[in-house]
């Protein structure tokens, strides 16, 4: 079984109004080549759930400035003032969830747990309108799982069956991400054979993803340049 | 004193309250800083996009993009580190697993609840880490100037603006004095400036006491 294909074969496993997990912290661990397919399409609507949304001119921050995004699921947007903008005008919906909340919800998401407890916001303006529930006397919020239609994620490396290793903090949300997406999507800098990789030290099994695609940009200081 | 200069001596501070072996998250701004002063102690920094023993800043040679902290900026790191998944790492903070966070903030009320979030008047679309650390560090340690720019003081009687979370820091390290926070409310735990605890109230508006254990010392 070969899992790898081309990259722009991936357009199709999109449609509207997806709910798109994408992994990344800043731009680090972020599946910049497929944001960037994405971009040749023509699907819309999109609820995009990610900790940020790109930086400036990369990453989802295209995506977004594409129209294509309607609506935004995560813990840091501030930095990105488009898309204050597009939300204080009404363009953008935005779901804040503190940055553990959202990897805990998306960790059950794909572990087949409904949603959980958490002391994180108790009492504060996220947690209006959420359940509260007080557990050996000390008070919780309820938050519900987070899934996906599509996970489009970052690893280092993958073989062929789509066994992955990550870099470093390029990390992130990834392998929760992998495992929380009805199609899961891994864009990684560099492919190799089944029996390559150490068993010990594989983070995402291959039983998560559906698809591996060679990333078309690499590192080169600090940036990261489009070299495919 | 320059603010540089304030915020280095609130960062020194607080390098002197952490221990030998202690997991450490340091948030960003001053907190930052307090890396600086940590001289022979090891303590190993966490950073909550996953990397546990992160090490100093790079330099141009082993400079690498997709190995950042949590303020995004690049970083290097120690032999002894490991790395994580995000949810792994808020496991670790919110379970308790982290000894001490150390966080900037806007406002501390007498009670020791912060608010280091979110602006007034402005569109409030970043929470990042804040509330989880606030929430899961075993000890909490805030740093700031004791003034905004205005000249109002950030050690409020009633925070105005928005909560981080019910629970509540357990030092506060300012430029004139650290405050420490018990079931009694804020006390004056030692001076930082040469002053009296007369002037100290009459600057931030209402009296202040002394601490059990002030030490004069200092």
């Amino acid at each position: 079984m070969d899992k790898v294909i081309e990259s722009s074969e991936i357009r199709k496993l999109f449609k509207n109004g997806d709910q798109i997990l994408t992994g990344g912290f800043g731009l680090s661990g972020t599946p910049l080549t497929i944001i960037d397919e994405l971009l040749e399409t023509d699907i819309k609507d999109l609820t995009v759930v990610s900790n940020n949304l790109g930086d400036l001119g990369q990453g989802l921050h295209k995506l977004f400035m594409q129209g294509k995004i309607k609506k935004a699921i995560g813990s840091f947007f501030s930095i990105n003032r488009e898309a204050v903008i597009a939300w204080s005008k009404g363009e953008l919906e935005i779901d804040l969830l503190p940055q553990g909340t959202l990897a805990e919800a998306i960790r059950c998401g794909g572990a087949g747990i409904g949603g959980f407890y958490t002391k994180t916001a108790v009492g504060t303006e996220l947690a209006e309108g959420k359940e509260e529930r007080v557990i050996d006397g000390e008070r919780y919020i309820f938050e519900k799982a987070i899934k996906g239609d599509v996970a489009i994620i970052k690893a280092a490396k993958a073989d062929r069956l789509g066994n992955l290793v990550y870099h470093t903090t390029a990390r992130n949300f990834n392998p929760m991400m992998a495992t929380a997406g009805n199609i899961v999507i891994a864009e990684v800098d560099e492919i190799v054979e089944v029996g390559e990789l150490d068993p010990e030290y594989i983070v995402t099994p291959h039983a998560y993803v559906d698809y591996v695609i060679q990333s078309k940009y690499s590192k080169v200081g600090s940036e990261y340049v489009e070299s495919r | 004193m320059l603010s540089q200069d304030k915020r280095l001596v609130i960062a020194k501070r607080i390098a002197e309250e952490l221990k030998e072996g202690q997991i450490v998250n340091l948030g960003i701004g001053i907190p930052t800083l307090v890396s600086e002063y940590l001289d022979d102690k090891e303590v190993f920094l966490q950073t909550e996009n996953g990397l546990l023993g992160m090490g100093p800043p790079p330099t141009e040679e082993n400079l690498d993009i997709e190995l950042i902290n949590a303020g995004k900026e690049p970083v290097t790191y120690l032999k002894s580190a490991s790395f994580f998944n995000s949810a792994d790492s808020f496991g670790l903070i919110r379970g308790g697993h982290v000894d001490v966070a150390v966080l900037g903030i806007l406002q501390v009320d007498i009670k020791g609840e912060i608010a280091n979030w979110a602006v007034p008047d402005q569109p409030i679309l970043g929470v990042g880490g804040a509330m989880d650390l606030v929430t899961g560090a075993k000890k909490v340690i805030v740093a700031a100037t004791l003034f905004a720019k205005d000249g109002t003081s950030k050690l409020v009687k009633e925070l105005t603006y928005k909560t981080s979370g019910i629970r509540k820091v357990d030092l506060f390290v300012s430029d004139y004095a650290v405050f420490t926070f018990t079931d009694e409310g804020v006390k004056v735990l030692e001076m930082m400036e040469d002053i009296t605890l007369d002037e100290l109230s009459k600057k931030v508006g209402f009296n202040l006491e002394y601490a059990a254990e002030f030490n004069s010392s200092k």
